[in-house]
């Protein structure tokens, strides 16, 4: 018998996202997570005796925004269906939702995967309303805060085309950088505005034949590592049990649910879906058929953004900025925009990608905030590129004078001109501070001269206390070139 | 028993300053408290809310304020329909004093318009039945012959209107819930096209079925309600948007030209002689009055009933399934789990007919029969609407008995379900096709309990549809004559 071939995984992923609006899916209660329990319900979320649900247009339209951005086919004709269910928050006891005809369907997603670029089709993405939460605090007893219920959510359901659990962690943070780029969802985790159920089962081959292990739903994974950490655990889990007895297959065993357990990192049973319930899906009559007339539908593809992975491309292609930065600067949309904003005002696109990435972003992370709200514009951003570019300044003025253009209004230029920041060109001021450094500094001028494992050390730290002399001002390039030379003469001197 | 005015006269004498809101509403109360121990129409009555609402009627008229079109007359609203006064039952254990934190729409309409809700009305479990025997509450009992039902689903509403407790009631309509009563008591009661009137606040039993309407005991009276509760509402998602016309205006279209539609389908076994003989009595006047009497085909009216008993069903096994004792309504006591939380709650407060609805519902709708069940059902409705679309190109209105029978004795179909869903059977087509259908008196059996004459009209062709069975009733008294006082 041979060694049987690595195991090739199979995952597919069903997501829940939470869309953005101020309304829920079927009535006008507020969807608010930090409101008291039970304070953003009525007749309607609530289940109530003769109410009855009216669309919130806005949630198609922003599921509808996003099937077109995961380039899915958007049905003109869709229905909504009930999913019929006894679960103690779930009012009526069925769910609205979207069965045999889904808004978006037959789409594709393109992934950065292992330094290539990948396609992750998608089968489908309808709409739903979510359901309320059970608080069991205290044995015996079980809450149940119906604020939740009725909040709109798209499922996204992918084929089963991921092959590792990195691969599926990067779906899931492409995903969700995708739909707040969109603004169709803010996508918060932590508010578990994006749930995860991956799909997983691994196929072997021993002797030239294929086996397929039983398809495992990972249930309600609400971190981008635990959908990283629950897939790889599974991976190894059905791979081991297929070892230990073939009879582990898909087929003759049957596909189960587990859910993930993040303290002892393992899955655990759930239950066997052989046992699945009959959700008696039908047509939901309180809903009429939605019919997406031609102008809606043209004003939303018009509507959707240039995405981001097509627009890192072009900031590395056309503008020829760094990749890193530019998926750095990619990943908020606002921020992006801004940054094309000051390339469009005469940034020089490389120095100001270096500036959102080492300066902006970094000021904006220590303010927990975001750089479109550092109160500086894209002029004054663009100008600041511009001083740096043409050695008006140098960058460790740049870094004071951004901090500094935080809280006044001036132009960089004129802000650095009045606290005298402007770098030092002339030649005899910046000969005058390295003499300076060099007198007071023989230790490290012997070390530069004589010991060939600390020069380049020295030769720093030297450069540095003229930078420092200089108050900052003086020209780097020039202050390297006669910290050389001052080396050179001594050197000759001896 | 004396006459009560009509609303068109309670109306205009409130509006001429003749009568007191107080004082019609007096007198209204006056009629349920001496009617109800015989008759059970009611399952609550807010006497001093009703009077409340009176005087501030009276007070309005006084200060010269602008005045409603229904100003002053009191009307009964059946107990599946949501009011913040009084509890709404459905006539069910499961929601016995179950108190609604909304009004419906049709409610809010009417009190907008200035009639007085004067109390709930009786009716089978959720509208399951015809014969309010259902209820939670004592059986309505027929005011012409009190041994007899009064019909249902809206009984209590047709039996009310029938002793004259009230000149109007809302009724709702899934499946002959309005007529057939309305049949049984000897009263006029519509079932209006599917959309023109709100659901919202309609306790749900079978969605894309239910239609609220008006009762009255003339067709007059039944147009002015339609006039105040028509028309599209935001919150109804299937009511149809679109102008509404004045029904009452229209009611004075001559019978000269009009063509009505006979189907040998409404004509067969199992149509009792006395009402057949009514019937095509009346069919004669219409044709002596200068209608064409024309003969359709109804070629798949024959699955009605079994149609009915799927859809309907279906849809109810899911609407009913919030009644699971966790948010509000009957609770079991002392439940082990969740799972016996639901079972007990549902197994107490459910009576067996709405058991066997849910039960029949859950199956039709399951996993390997929602194909040959539910689907097929869905596809016999289609043939259904398009038998009558096919029909109304030919013919202004299609005539029919509304009953196979006059009302039948209490207790006689209690134990036997089959015969008691096939009293639907000229019924349930309207509901499946969604067009608008009436009820009105056409004669009475030799044992004097009413017989009615169905008039059934094109969606939205109410307009046509009043004014065939207005022009009849301006020809004939049957809707004139009263229930005996004796029992």
């Amino acid at each position: 018998m041979t060694e049987p071939d690595q195991a090739q995984p199979i995952i597919g992923l069903e997501i829940h996202v939470q869309l953005k609006t101020e309304a829920k899916l079927f009535c006008a209660c507020a969807v608010r997570s930090d409101a008291p329990p039970n304070s953003c319900v009525c007749p309607v979320c609530l289940g109530h005796p003769g109410a009855l649900p009216v669309l919130n247009c806005r949630a198609f339209e922003l599921a509808v925004l996003t099937g077109l951005a995961l380039n899915c086919t958007i049905a003109r004709r869709c229905k909504w269906d009930r999913k019929n269910y006894f679960y103690p928050d779930l009012p009526k006891n069925y769910q609205i939702s979207q069965y045999d005809l889904p808004l978006a369907h037959t789409g594709n997603f393109e992934l950065a995967s292992g330094g290539q670029m990948k396609q992750i089709r998608i089968r489908r993405a309808h709409l739903e309303e979510d359901a309320g939460k059970s608080l069991h605090d205290a044995p015996g007893r079980t809450l149940v805060d119906l604020n939740r219920a009725g909040t709109p959510l798209l499922e996204i359901v992918t084929e089963p085309d991921i092959t590792s659990a990195d691969e599926a962690y990067a779906f899931c943070i492409e995903l969700q950088r995708l739909v707040s780029y969109l603004g169709v969802s803010e996508g918060n985790m932590q508010k578990g505005q994006m749930r995860f159920e991956p799909n997983v089962n691994v196929a072997v081959t021993e002797d030239g034949k294929e086996y397929r292990t039983p398809i495992v739903e990972i249930k309600n994974l609400n971190s981008f590592r635990a959908v990283r950490d629950a897939i790889a655990y599974e991976i190894q889990r059905q791979t081991a049990a297929w070892r230990r007895d073939h009879g582990y297959q898909l087929g003759r065993c049957p596909n189960e649910n587990r859910g993930w357990n993040d303290e002892e990192g393992v899955t655990e049973f759930q239950r066997q879906k052989e046992a699945e319930q009959d959700y008696r899906y039908f047509p939901d009559p309180d809903l009429a058929m939605i019919e997406l007339p031609d102008s809606l539908f043209d004003r939303l593809r018009a509507s959707l953004p240039e995405l981001p992975i097509a627009r890192q491309e072009r900031f590395v292609t056309k503008h020829g900025i760094d990749p890193v930065d530019a998926a750095t600067i990619i990943n908020h949309r606002p921020t992006t925009d801004l940054f094309e904003e000051v390339i469009r005002a005469g940034g020089e696109p490389g120095i100001v990608a270096k500036q959102f990435v080492n300066v902006w972003l970094r000021l904006a992370n220590d303010r927990h905030s975001a750089v479109t709200d550092l109160g500086v514009g894209a002029g004054r951003m663009a100008e600041l590129a511009g001083i740096t570019a043409d050695g008006t300044i140098n960058k460790t003025a740049v870094d004071r004078l951004a901090e500094l253009l935080l809280d006044r209004r001036e132009r960089p230029l004129a802000l650095a001109t009045e606290l005298g920041l402007l770098q030092e060109h002339d030649r005899e001021t910046t000969v005058r501070w390295v003499e300076e450094v060099f007198a007071s500094n023989n230790r490290a001028v012997e070390d530069a001269l004589t010991n060939p494992k600390k020069t380049k050390a020295a030769v720093g730290f030297l450069h540095g206390q003229v930078m420092q002399t200089s108050g900052g001002k003086a020209d780097p390039r020039l202050v390297a070139e006669l910290v050389e030379r001052k080396l050179a003469e001594l050197r000759s001197n001896r | 028993m004396t006459g009560l005015s009509t609303i068109y006269e309670l109306a205009a004498a409130f509006r001429a300053k003749q009568r007191s809101a107080e004082d019609i509403t007096r007198d209204c109360l006056d009629r349920i408290e001496a009617a109800e121990p015989s008759v059970h129409a009611f399952v609550s009555c807010d006497r001093a809310a009703a009077l409340a609402h009176a005087s501030q009627l009276d007070a309005a008229r006084r200060r010269g304020e602008k005045i409603g079109p229904l100003a002053g007359v009191p009307v009964a609203i059946k107990d599946n329909i949501c009011t913040t006064v009084g509890a709404t039952t459905c006539g069910s254990q499961m929601l016995e004093g179950y108190q609604s934190v909304y009004n419906a729409h049709v409610v809010d309409r009417l009190e907008a318009a200035g009639a007085i809700v004067i109390g709930k009305t009786n009716l089978d479990a959720f509208a399951m039945g015809s014969s309010t025997e259902t209820s939670h509450h004592p059986t309505t009992r027929n005011p012409w012959d009190k041994t007899c039902v009064a019909g249902g689903s809206s009984g209590g509403s047709a039996a009310a209107v029938a002793a004259r407790e009230v000149p109007g009631a809302l009724g709702s309509d899934t499946g002959g819930s309005i007529r057939q009563p309305a049949s049984y008591c000897g009263v006029v009661g519509l079932k209006p096209t599917y959309g023109r009137v709100s659901r919202f606040g309609l306790v749900a039993f079978a969605s894309s079925l239910d239609q609220i309407g008006p009762i009255a005991t003339n067709v007059r009276d039944v147009a002015l309600l339609l006039n105040v509760i028509a028309g599209q509402d935001k919150c109804d998602s299937t009511s149809a948007d679109g102008a509404v016309p004045d029904f009452e205006s229209c009611l004075e279209r001559p019978l000269q030209g009009l063509r009505i539609g006979i189907s040998d389908e409404y004509f067969c076994e199992g149509l009792h002689a006395e009402v057949d003989r009514a019937v095509r009595a009346a069919l004669e006047l219409y044709q002596a009055e200068g209608t064409e009497l024309v003969p359709i085909e109804l070629p798949h009216m024959k699955y009605a009933v079994a149609c009915y008993y799927i859809v309907a069903p279906a849809e109810a096994s899911s609407n009913l399934a919030r009644y699971d004792g966790v948010h509000y309504g009957y609770r079991a006591a002392k439940p082990e789990d969740i799972v016996d939380l639901y079972s007990s709650s549902r197994g107490e407060g459910f009576c067996p007919e709405v058991k066997r609805r849910i039960m029949l519902g859950t199956y039709v709708l399951s996993s390997g029969y929602y194909e040959q069940y539910y689907l097929k059902a869905m596809k016999v409705r289609t043939l259904i609407k398009e038998d009558f679309d096919n029909a109304f190109r030919r013919v202004d209105v299609i005539a029919s008995p509304v009953a196979p029978t006059t009302a039948f004795r209490i207790g006689e179909k209690l134990d036997d379900p089959l015969a008691m869903y096939l009293t639907d059977v000229y019924t349930v087509s309207a509901n499946l096709a969604g067009i608008c259908a009436i009820s009105i008196p056409c004669g009475f059996d030799k044992c004097g309990l009413p017989i009615g004459l169905q008039l059934m009209g094109p969606a939205f062709g109410e307009e046509i549809l009043l004014a065939a069975a207005h022009q009849y009733q301006l020809r004939t008294d049957h809707h004139t004559k009263l229930p005996g006082c004796g029992d």
